[in-house]
């Protein structure tokens, strides 16, 4: 024992020292360590993405991954590198990156903008809407973008039998189906045709008005994939793709990082600064924030908003902030007595403070919630009466509907955190403590994040915490979800349903008027007030941390960004 | 020896069936639908029924779990519920680096351990015998998360000595060919590489191994006061030397068989249970695959993975037997 002991002793310091040695060793072979680098990359290339050429593989290593090398740190890794089959924020993170849509959002709102498509027309049957696309784009693959590109992607996510749609290996596209009503054959299905026009003008005839549909196609999990790849791939596409998009994929090792490459024939001219970036994953909060510190990684995700005010004022480091498109309630299953009284929700409504919670929970980075949508979005209902916090009005209320004494009820607090809600057990304690003071005794209640999931949409619960955050800008996304009567169990946990609210949201998802779309989400948040199925608790500004060497960063609403303009200083 | 081997192996069999049994039994009493962890908790009830049929999952459990075993037969660990990869393909890398971590943290905690129990029992009740106990007390009650984030803290954050996370440098990816890092870099003859997968060890390699550690140092300790008691020593001690090298050579090689049952279970609970150091110090293990697999409700995850872990479990253990009568000539099979 003691002699193998001492021989691994031995072996061990043995190869410590002669790292040492190979580290530390004149520059004639530090040229050696830069020729292993390429060979590196090379061999890392050709691995996953058999495609490139080797000419592009070659150009990619004499890349210096020195100077514009972003190293971004995040909690989770991506589940699939197909945007239309997942609906994970941490995979979209990467295919905007990779791949691009037709339309594209504004960098500081929901607003669309040309993306792949130049331009776009809307016939005035306002259901024919002409796309035509940019000319000269490029898949990483070599291959042309075109209007074929579009037509193939589009019915493999609407038609289960196409031949790209993977059906048997486990690929559904629901957020297609959420998004256009359903899939081909479907009543609801919202595309009727799309026609070729030419190489680079493309037709997309719609059953019905529809509001959203640009909004739609600006959304991320509508990018096009090369078909040529699709063809290639087959169903290993979620871990091979291939896009437009200013970064091509070159490596993916689970659970710990994803490297991209600078695409050089991206259309954008000049553009993207970076010659690499690497998705990190650095699971817990302040290891993330230490590596920062450290100068290991150069932008985080997911800083605690107690440790946004410190960070601003340390040397080098620098905040950003994720403009407010999330919602945090407090629903009431609205089938259960005696939440089935709108009185008794209204008065617990007043009971909560919400001015107090914003402080506590949120370092500030958040406001209270008048309407179950975030305030930069269409109808949102300015003319509403908050539910003021008043003890006083809250208890008369609870006599009124006949519970003078308050009653016990369970408080569904959620086990993890969200940007809508990153301490939900300390949330769970201040609104417990709200409601003692009128007299109802909440208790404490939780169970493990899947379970909660699925428990909710039984009916089960009392009084649950929850939220909701917006994709693309669209206030149905929000209302039609959460409060109409079709969202039921799956997504409106509150059981609610008001056929005027659902009369209202089916007119205003037809129309494409912005101002009378508007003035009846309005109406149906007015209807939704006086029913007061939840409590809207706030809307949050996510924020995160970066070096200060980064610049250009300008965090968007949807929860990710392309990188294309972001550079390193020196 | 090798009838008991091989009948040690034969063994393997039903326990790793009942394993997979009980695991089957547990994941499926636990609520919670993987079709709607998947789909996220903005999914729709007709996808979530689509993605249900399209995994297998509206079939009976009994049937589910035949299918699975059926294709653990033929080799076939499964496909993740939640990547759509096979999970072979996935297990081996974050098997690598858990077995990579878990060697370290163990020679560390060996090393460490064996030596300061060794000195302590050798002068026993001295300064050196209390500071050392002291600190093995307070190894066995250090809470693994503080620990990890003090070291990163201090290390990398102050001092920037060494890293804070992951296994190497993103800016500069290691080849992999076996995965094991240490030893891929050998063999691209990256030496510069291998110095800083090294340092990307030590971290959380002491984290890992400061239970074992404590444990190790106490068990020796206890283990070669008994041997410094019995009569052999005594005669030894009666020749006029008690030196150390004494006490290494003829007294440890006698404490050792306790020793070394404690440091094979220790291996074995590390390789399946470093979840909080894999999750503080971003190792992409095998105990962050499996929890994370616990959280998505991944099925097949769970499944293959706590069996290769059992697997793992019960080969160290064999191996541990093994060497019993290895050191210790007189015990046979």
């Amino acid at each position: 024992m003691k002699k193998s002991l001492l021989l691994l002793l031995l072996s061990l310091l043995l190869v410590v020292f002669m790292a040492a040695c190979g580290g530390d060793d004149e520059p004639a072979d530090a040229g050696d360590d830069d020729d292993d680098v390429e060979e590196t990359n090379d061999g890392g290339d050709s691995d996953v993405d058999d495609s490139d050429d080797g000419d592009e593989g070659d150009e990619s290593a004499e890349a210096p991954a020195g100077d514009q090398t972003l190293i971004y740190a995040r909690g989770g890794d991506s589940q699939s590198l197909d945007f239309a089959s997942t609906q994970d924020g941490e995979s979209s993170r990467i295919t905007l990156q990779i791949y691009e849509s037709l339309l594209s959002f504004n960098e500081h709102s929901f607003d669309v903008e040309p993306g792949l498509a130049e331009d776009w027309d809307v016939a005035d049957d306002n259901v024919t809407y002409t796309f035509y696309l940019r000319e000269g784009v490029k898949f990483h693959d070599g291959t042309d973008f075109n209007a074929e590109a579009v037509k193939t992607n589009f019915e493999r996510w609407s038609d289960p039998d196409h031949e790209f749609a993977f059906t048997d290996e486990g690929y559904a596209y629901s957020v297609y189906g959420n998004q256009f009503g359903g899939f081909k054959g479907d009543d609801g299905h919202i595309i009727d045709e799309i026609n070729i026009i030419n190489d680079y003008e493309i037709e997309f005839i719609l059953t019905e008005p529809f509001g959203a549909f640009l909004q739609n196609m600006a959304m991320s999990y509508f990018a096009i994939t090369s078909p040529a790849a699709l063809a290639e791939y087959g169903a290993t596409i979620n871990e091979n793709p291939v896009g437009t998009g200013p970064f091509k994929f070159v490596s993916w090792t689970r659970d710990d990082s994803i490297v991209l490459d600078k695409f050089e024939d991206y259309w954008m001219e000049g553009y993207p600064k970076l010659d690499r970036v690497i998705f990190q994953v650095i699971p817990d909060n302040s290891a993330r924030l230490t590596a920062l510190r450290a100068g290991e990684i150069d932008i985080m995700d997911g800083l605690n908003p107690d440790d946004y005010e410190l960070i601003q004022n340390e040397p080098g480091l620098q905040g950003f902030e994720r403009e407010t498109n999330n919602f945090g309630y407090l629903g009431f299953n609205v089938e259960m007595e005696p939440f089935d009284d709108p009185l008794v929700r209204k008065a617990m409504s007043h009971a909560v403070d919400k001015e107090a919670l914003i402080p506590l929970l949120y370092a500030g980075l958040a406001e209270p919630a008048i309407n179950p949508l975030p305030p930069s979005y269409l109808g949102y209902n300015d003319n509403l009466d908050p539910y003021e916090y008043n003890p006083e009005l809250a208890r008369e209320l609870l006599a009124e509907a006949g519970y003078p004494d308050g009653f016990e009820f369970d408080l569904w607090t959620m086990p993890v955190a969200r940007p809508y809600m990153p301490d939900p057990e300390r949330a769970a304690e201040v609104l417990q403590a709200n409601f003692a003071e009128v007299g109802l005794e909440a208790n404490i209640f939780t169970l493990e994040w899947a379970t909660y999931l699925d428990e909710l949409t039984k009916g089960v619960q009392d009084v649950f915490m929850l939220g909701w955050s917006g994709t693309n800008g669209d206030s149905d996304y929000f209302l039609g979800n959460l409060l109409s009567t079709a969202g039921i169990p799956e997504s409106n946990r509150t059981f609610y349903s008001n056929t005027d609210v659902d009369a209202l949201l089916a007119e205003a998802r037809t129309t494409v008027d912005e101002g009378e779309r508007a003035a009846l989400y309005e109406e149906a948040l007015a209807l939704i007030h006086e029913d007061a199925p939840m409590i809207n608790l706030v809307h949050t500004t996510p924020v995160l941390a970066g070096s200060d060497r980064v610049q250009n960063y300008i965090p968007h609403l949807s929860t990710s960004e392309a990188l294309t303009k972001v550079e390193l200083a020196e | 020896m090798l009838a008991y081997t091989i009948r040690r192996i034969l063994m393997l069999i039903p326990v790793l069936i009942g394993m997979s049994i009980v695991t089957f039994a547990i994941i499926h009493f636990i609520p919670g639908n993987p079709a709607r962890v998947i789909l996220g908790d903005q999914a729709t009830a007709t996808a979530i029924a689509n993605l249900e049929a399209q995994l297998g999952l509206d079939q009976p459990p009994y049937i589910q779990y035949f299918h699975y075993v059926f294709d653990l037969l033929k080799g076939d660990l499964g496909t993740s519920l939640r990547t759509n990869t096979p999970i072979a393909a996935e297990i081996w890398p974050r098997l690598a680096a858990t077995i990579e971590l878990t060697v370290f943290a163990m020679i560390f905690a060996i090393v460490v351990g064996v030596n300061a129990g060794i000195i302590s029992a050798w002068k026993q009740n001295s300064i050196f015998d209390y500071t050392a106990m002291i600190i093995a007390l307070i190894g066995v009650s250090m809470p693994i998360f503080w620990l990890g984030l003090m070291q990163q803290w201090i290390f990398a954050q102050e001092l920037g000595w060494l890293p804070a996370f992951g296994r190497g440098n993103p800016r500069d990816p290691v080849e992999t060919t076996t995965h094991l890092y240490v030893i891929d870099t050998i063999i691209n003859g990256r030496f510069d590489q291998l110095w800083t997968s090294i340092k990307h060890l030590v971290l959380p390699g002491i984290a890992l191994g400061t239970i074992p550690m404590a444990i190790i140092a106490r068990m020796t300790r206890s283990s070669m006061l008994e041997i410094l008691r019995s009569d052999y020593i005594r005669t030894i001690e009666a020749k006029g030397s008690r030196t150390l090298s004494v006490i290494y050579r003829h007294g440890f090689k006698n404490a050792v068989i306790p020793v070394l049952t404690v440091a094979g279970l220790q291996t074995g609970s590390l390789l399946g249970g470093a979840i909080l150091t894999e999750t503080i110090f971003s190792w992409p293990g095998v105990g962050r695959y499996v929890y994370e697999a616990i959280g998505t409700r991944d099925y097949p995850v769970i499944q293959s993975g706590i069996l290769v872990i059992a697997f793992m479990f019960v080969i160290i253990n064999l191996i541990v037997d093994l060497l019993y009568s290895y050191i210790d000539p007189r015990i046979k099979y």
